[in-house]
């Protein structure tokens, strides 16, 4: 379903991706984890279009990404399903409008049938009675799961999440892990999450691929990423820093 | 690279990036139908909210270029000549360039600094991944409506620019008012009034393209909004008025009678 070959990119002379390649099947889950800056978000937004790469290729469906220019990505990118670290909600409109943007670009369904949607969709990620509400007038929880609610709303195949337990509490970051598994069992859709939690590492993953040094460290199953002896991934899943970066 | 080849070199690629922008906004027009609600929002905020500054700017620029016209052609005794002055300045130049200054600090800066709060905060690459493109969904609204407010502003303060220097020069300096407004009639052609609303269609169209341009392409963090706020309010401001200029000579031997 997306397959990503030898992705290489750098901003101003500071290389970030140095050739990154792997592949997801349809209905996959799998999670992204490395460490903070290591390019994890830099990554997904090469897999959506967002960011173009300075050399490799990104495939969806078998249908080249790289190079396309903006009016046909937008046609691929209906496929997707993203929800951004910082939330990235629309702050000049109320929840409701945020999450029935789409539908109501394409304007596909009535008025009604979006109401209805939009109602059932804030009910499952449990935000119930914030249709009228602004985004600033919420805590960044909530910002979260309007957000996610954005992304699932319109049924894409492919959902990214960048990131999307950072900042909620344990229940809640528990409740979303559920929602990301019940969304890719029911409807069969491809997931990929970034993250840095380790309970929803176990959790959603199914595979997990961990960044390092601008590649792909490690890939395998969470019990093979939980019981590796290598240094790296045995502190990243332990949270052990590094004994030389705490010389000060 | 010497510093002035490199300013050179990114006027360049600015000015190859806002024609880019301007056909995909045309292309968008023609193409993909626009949204009639963020339109008329638009064109709300930009026309209707404009009012108070247009105004003020139109009736003080006419009033002091009545009194300051009066105190040269008394000299001369041409006093009936005022009003004649004040109508054709204002109508093929100050009125449109005036306005056009004016909306453009109030319009270009708000559109620099949204859009870019928007691409700094993501909203931007948000709207890309919901299918939509930030030309059609952003640019296209403001660009169609600064396009059809600018001339009614325009025509609203030259309007009101001949109006009180009716009032400066027949009121307070005592000129004779049925000849002051035969002269301003006699001077004032139709083609003095339609040059100056093609320009403020065009000034329009500069102000919500380089304003979306600016906040498009802003750099991140609060410093990069500031800055292209900024950076839109004088661009904007400098190429009306060297734009203005070419206007009025390519219009004057287009529309000569
Ligand atoms: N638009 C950009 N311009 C310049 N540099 C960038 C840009 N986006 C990301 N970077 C750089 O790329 C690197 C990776 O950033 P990225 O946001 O992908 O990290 P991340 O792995 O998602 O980290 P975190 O877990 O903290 O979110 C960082 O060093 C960052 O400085
Ligand atoms: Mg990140």
């Amino acid at each position: 379903m997306i397959e990503v070959t030898n992705l290489k990119k750098s901003f101003e002379e500071h290389p970030v991706l140095e050739g990154v390649s792997f592949s997801i099947a349809k209905g996959d889950s799998v999670v992204i984890i490395g460490r903070s800056g290591c390019g994890k978000s830099v990554l997904i937004k090469h897999m959506i279009g967002l960011l173009m790469p300075d050399s490799g290729e990104v495939r969806i469906g078998g249908e080249l990404l790289t190079g396309k220019n903006e009016r046909e990505l937008l046609r691929i990118r209906r496929r997707f399903g993203m929800l951004f670290q910082s939330a990235a909600l629309f702050d000049s409109l109320t929840v409701e409008d945020n999450v029935a943007f789409l539908l109501r670009r394409e304007g596909k369904m009535t008025q009604g049938q979006i109401q209805k949607r939009v109602d059932e969709v804030l009910e499952v990620v449990e935000l119930p009675r914030t249709q009228k509400k602004k985004p600033s007038e919420l805590s960044g929880g909530m910002k979260k799961r309007v957000g996610l609610a954005r992304a699932i709303v319109y049924k894409p195949e492919i959902l990214l999440y960048d990131e999307p337990t950072t900042g909620l509490d344990p229940v809640v970051s528990d409740s979303i892990d559920q929602l990301i598994v019940r969304v890719s069992e029911q409807l069969h859709v491809t997931s990929v999450v970034v993250t840095h939690d380790i309970r929803s590492m176990r959790r959603v993953g199914k595979r997990i691929i961990m960044l390092a040094q601008g590649l792909v460290y490690v890939e395998g199953s969470p019990e093979e990423i939980f019981s590796s002896r290598d240094p790296l991934v045995h502190r990243f899943v332990n949270g052990i820093s590094d004994p030389k970066e705490n010389s000060f | 690279m010497p510093q002035f080849i490199r300013t050179f070199n990114s006027g360049l690629v600015q000015l190859g990036e806002l024609t880019l922008l301007v056909l995909e906004a045309f292309r968008s027009i023609l193409k993909h139908r626009p949204d009639g609600k963020d339109f008329l929002y638009q064109l709300y905020f930009i026309g209707v909210k404009s009012q108070s500054v247009v105004l003020i700017t139109g009736a003080f620029t006419g009033m002091v270029l009545a009194a300051q016209a009066y105190f040269q052609f008394h000299k001369v005794k041409m006093d009936t000549g005022t009003l004649a002055l004040v109508s054709v300045s204002m109508c093929s130049e100050l009125g449109p360039v005036l306005t056009a200054l004016m909306v453009a600090g109030r319009v270009g800066a708000a559109m620099a600094a949204e859009l870019g709060t928007m691409r700094v905060t993501e909203q931007i690459d948000a709207l890309r991944t919901l299918a939509t493109h930030p030309v059609d969904y952003l640019v296209v609204p403001r660009l169609m409506a600064t396009v059809i407010a600018l001339p009614l502003l325009t025509g609203e303060a030259i309007l009101i620019g001949i109006i009180s220097s009716y009032a400066v020069g027949v009121g307070l300096m005592n000129i004779d008012g049925a000849y002051a407004l035969k002269n301003l009639l006699y001077y004032s052609s139709a083609e003095t009034v339609f040059q100056g609303l093609i320009k403020a269609t065009i000034f329009g169209g500069l102000i919500s393209i380089i304003g979306c341009y600016k906040g498009l392409n802003c750099r991140d963090g609060a410093e990069g909004v500031g800055r292209a706020t900024t950076e839109a309010v004088v661009m904007i401001s400098i190429s009306i008025l060297i734009i203005n200029f070419f206007l009025t000579l390519f219009l004057s031997r287009v529309l000569a009678p």
